[in-house]
């Protein structure tokens, strides 16, 4: 009886402190006003905020009986492809010129997003905007 | 022998993974289906060999789980961080940063686990890589010294993957 409330309430914990997250990461997104500070609310807090909801579906599988971990692929899988889409987003916005423009490498060139054929590096400081 | 193995598993840690995530996938331990997926192990990293150019060498997979434990705790902390900084600092006094990292790390597996890394701890975003390879780029949501962020990157998580990376 006392393992299912403790249960019952770290469920309960797991899933407040996960909404809590992404309440903030959607806070964070509309608060901020420039893509590159925008794109560090939603990403990161996300992680926390989904991981500790999945942790709350372990914890109330495991008590009911019927033990599932497979949710623990939905946050490896997650840790794999979020930098890769917060990359794409960093390299739009560099690439669009929506941001500050970096300041240039030490030791190479230039950043390889900024090699672009000079028609479409014009095109996009033209009409984006 | 050793020949016949590796021609069979030319990627032991692909193999294994990919049993894994099978078994979980079915959410059940069951012979059938670890078989199954020891099957589907040695069945795929064979079929998509032609894009495996070489296995990385000289890989520690020791150090590797130590250094994901500190990451997966530098995460929690950093999320607690980021969250206070957006419910509490304004817009106007944000300070966001480029900083650029100087790369010792050679290898491009390394330098993927870095730049993931860097974007999975809360409060930066590595954003580009420069057209050779030498610096990475990385956004600083809030930070009032850009080269203390700098180096810490490079102390904390770039020397810990030279040593996993060697």
């Amino acid at each position: 009886m006392t393992a299912e409330i403790i249960g019952a309430y770290a469920t309960a914990l797991c899933l407040f402190i996960g909404a809590g997250f992404a309440l903030v990461g959607v806070i964070g997104l509309l608060k901020f006003n420039d893509p590159m500070t925008r794109l560090h609310a939603p990403t990161k807090v996300g992680t926390v905020g989904i991981g500790m909801l999945l942790l709350a579906s372990i914890v109330h599988s495991v008590l009911l009986g019927e033990t599932s971990i497979h949710e623990s692929l939905i946050m490896a899988f997650l840790f794999v492809t979020a930098p890769i889409s917060a990359n794409f987003i960093a390299k739009v916005s560099i690439h669009r010129k929506a941001c500050e423009t970096p300041p240039s490498p030490p030791l190479d060139d230039t950043w390889s997003t900024l090699i672009a054929p000079e028609t479409d590096q014009a095109t996009d400081g033209g009409t984006q905007r | 022998m050793a020949r016949a193995f590796h021609w069979l598993i030319p990627h032991p840690l692909l193999t294994l993974i990919l049993a894994v995530v099978w078994t979980l996938l079915q959410n059940e331990v069951s012979a059938g289906m670890v078989v199954f997926g020891i099957i589907l192990g040695i069945v795929i990293p064979w079929a998509t060999s032609i894009w495996w150019p070489d296995t990385p060498k000289g890989f520690r997979l020791g150090k590797m789980i130590s250094y994901s434990v500190l990451v997966i705790w530098d995460i929690l902390v950093a999320n607690v961080q980021v969250a206070w900084i957006v419910l509490t600092v304004p817009n106007a006094k944000l300070k966001p940063a480029w900083i650029v990292v100087p790369l010792e790390l050679r290898k491009p597996e390394a330098i993927t686990v870095l730049a993931g890394t860097i974007t999975l701890t809360p409060g930066t975003v590595s954003a580009d890589l420069s057209d050779q390879g030498h610096s990475l780029l990385v956004h600083v949501l809030h930070t009032d010294d850009p080269d203390a962020a700098r180096d810490e990157i490079k102390t904390r998580y770039e020397r810990r993957l030279k040593e996993i990376f060697s």
